[in-house]
């Protein structure tokens, strides 16, 4: 343990919870068949708090019977009427807003800050979007000839499955729900192990808004649960946000029932700053230093954490020094405290793996140029923070072109704009990319030359519920948020009408 | 020759516990995301290996993969597979025990670069 003090303990009370939770299946509280628990762990503190079914291949059968049995009414439900239902579960968390951040803070040990001006009004807004979407959409008619029509009608996939990764347990858990309900489709949802809390006490909330079995909720590890969930050959479809050896093995068990796959994986991000955005120290000059600082969002425990930043030669010491000077105003406490920054990483092994990968970079030759190690928590000291941490080096280096998945930046400069983009794109993912200027012709030119699903340009982590994100190359497949991503829950009817009475003269 | 992959004894201890009970095992190094960039232990065959994988050993009885795009940017170095408490997520067999396995790296020296153990394809 480093002895980096950060910000002093205020007392702050940690939000109650149940000494133990079920898996919600049917439309109940459901014990897992064979009555194994685990212990969850707050990173907070590092100590456990509640326990957690340790579900098996029985439980997820059991989940997919009850989703198949609420799917022919709810597939063939009125749109008005789910778009009630999901306007209802917006308003319930709503209501609940604090308290559900507060789970989730404890859950996963990110600043309540974050989780309340982000994680969960983000996820009310997806849910309030999607009911919007479904009331305003329509299908497609072509007359293809005076005597033939084309009718595209759209039809929810039935039951699916979705696999929600810990950095973001509620809203990851939305992005996947809210259009699998909008759709029509019966859901059964696995949580990440680390962090199921917080989607339970979610679905105690609106457990009585949906009827039974059209969303089940079935805890567990990975290979007890989630593969039996990605292997079955009665879903219709697989979701899931992880990496990528995860990943292919999903691809793999979905290959063998021909189960359409939507994948969010990793991500290298990179951050791109130009010259002219020095060439005034204004509040646009203020929002560049915000946004190449933004790596620390979240711990960096985010799929497009702007990982690696890339700097233009002429502006290169000047400005890494402003970012320097801003990531060490970051300021560290406990995650529930109002004024934290910047909480602790979810897990023990997380924790080990970014100081792992701090280590290696330094081997490499990478500067630290500020942070470097773990930090302190007075009170706090079984949990798992570490410092925000900056290190120079180039982008051949392994801290450059693996997902450390911590507050960990790593910086490099450029020389012009194709070689900008030549570093840029020299990454196996393509999940996301800043790119900051004065300069609109090149802004638009970088972002089209740039290999990623979502450039922000000019900004960055804005999550905009109408805005499609998804990756490139190793990133993944499919988009999640806006409207298109009915598209991967729903199947295309198309009726061909012919409306001619004469026979096609073959037989 | 120095070998590409290595293996604490805790690791190892662990590694006989999974087998004990899944039977024969392989791993996978993964690439980014919540929790990539560790290495997978699976049953073995139940990941599919082909010509997009590099095999870079055998640690404990278990061969050893990493994707070959991936390969490109860690061939400097050599990986150590220990094990670290805390409760990880995806597929791997250890989940469950509370522990995971994690990757430690580090340089090869000069004198070690010339003599590295084979990788070969993962096709063969």
């Amino acid at each position: 343990m480093s002895d980096v003090k950060t910000a002093s303990v205020n007392v702050i009370e940690k939000p109650k919870f149940k000494d133990q939770y079920e898996n919600f299946i049917g439309g109940k509280w459901t014990s897992p068949i064979k009555g194994q628990y685990f212990e969850n762990v707050s990173p907070v503190d590092g100590a456990n708090f509640t326990k957690i079914p340790r579900s098996t291949a029985e439980d997820i059968e059991k989940a997919i019977d009850a989703a198949w049995a609420a799917a022919p009414e709810w597939n063939n439900s009125a749109a008005a009427y789910r778009s009630n239902l999901l306007l209802k579960i917006a308003d319930v968390m709503e209501q609940n807003l604090e308290a559900l951040a507060r789970a989730e803070t404890w859950d996963n040990g990110k600043a309540i800050r974050e989780t309340m001006a982000a994680d969960l009004p983000l996820a009310v807004d997806h849910f309030r979007y999607f009911a919007g979407v479904i009331r305003a959409e329509e299908g497609s008619v072509s007359e293809l000839d005076s005597n033939t029509v084309c009718l595209n009608v759209t039809e929810p996939l039935g039951v699916v499955g979705q696999i929600i990764p810990w950095n973001f347990p509620i809203l990851m858990a939305t992005w996947k729900l809210a259009p699998a309900l909008a759709a029509g489709n019966c859901v059964v949802l696995k949580p990440a192990e680390q962090t199921p809390v917080g989607i339970l006490i979610l679905m105690e909330l609106i457990e009585d808004i949906l009827p039974a079995g059209v969303l089940n909720i079935v805890n567990g590890f990975g290979a007890e649960a989630g593969k039996p969930l990605a292997s079955s050959s009665r879903i219709n479809k697989i979701a899931f946000t992880g990496e990528t050896t995860t990943g292919q093995l999903i691809m793999q068990y979905a290959s063998k029932n021909i189960t359409p796959v939507t994948l969010e994986l990793g991500g290298k991000s990179p951050n791109v700053f130009f010259e002219s955005v020095m060439d005034a120290d204004d509040e646009f000059f203020d929002k560049c230093l915000e946004g190449a600082t933004m790596f620390a969002l979240n711990q960096g425990e985010v799929c497009t954490c702007p990982s690696r930043l890339l700097v233009q030669e002429s502006i290169f010491d000047a400005f890494v020094e402003r970012v320097v000077e801003r990531t060490k105003a970051i300021k560290l406490g406990h995650p529930l405290s109002p004024d934290t920054m910047m909480g602790a990483q979810a897990s023990n092994d997380q924790y080990e793996k970014i100081l792992n990968y701090i280590n290696i970079g330094k081997e490499e030759g990478a500067e630290v140029l500020c942070g470097g190690g773990a930090a302190y928590n007075e009170g706090l000291e079984g949990g798992y923070y570490i410092q925000p941490t900056i290190l120079k080096g180039n982008n051949k280096m392994r801290v450059f072109q693996e997902e450390i998945f911590g507050p960990v930046l790593c910086v490099t400069s450029f020389k012009d704009e194709a070689d900008a983009i030549e570093v840029a794109n020299d990454t196996l993912y393509g999940l996301g990319a800043g790119v900051w200027t004065r300069d609109t012709h090149q802004a638009y030119q970088i972002s089209r030359a740039i290999k990623a699903g979502r450039i922000w340009v000019n900004n960055y982590h804005n999550y905009p519920a109408h805005a499609p994100f998804g990756g490139y190359k190793k990133s993944g497949i499919g988009r999640e948020n806006h409207k298109m991503m009915l598209a991967h829950y729903r199947h295309t009817k198309n009726m061909l009408i012919s409306y001619d009475k004469k026979a096609m003269g073959f037989f | 020759m120095t070998e590409r992959v290595e293996v604490t004894e805790a690791a190892k201890q662990i590694i006989d516990q999974l087998r004990e009970e899944h039977g024969e095992l392989m791993f996978h190094q993964s690439g980014g995301c919540c929790d990539g960039s560790s290495p997978m232990c699976f049953p073995k065959g139940d990941l599919m290996i082909n010509e997009t994988d590099v095999y870079l050993g055998t640690i404990h009885g278990c061969d050893f993969f990493m994707s070959k795009d991936q390969f490109e940017y860690w061939k400097h170095t050599q990986l150590t597979v220990d094990i670290t408490s805390g409760r990880g997520s995806s597929f791997s067999l250890e989940i469950p025990l509370g522990i995971r396995f994690v990757i430690k790296s580090r340089l090869y020296s000069e004198e070690e670069a010339k003599d590295l153990s084979p990788t070969r394809s993962g096709e063969n």
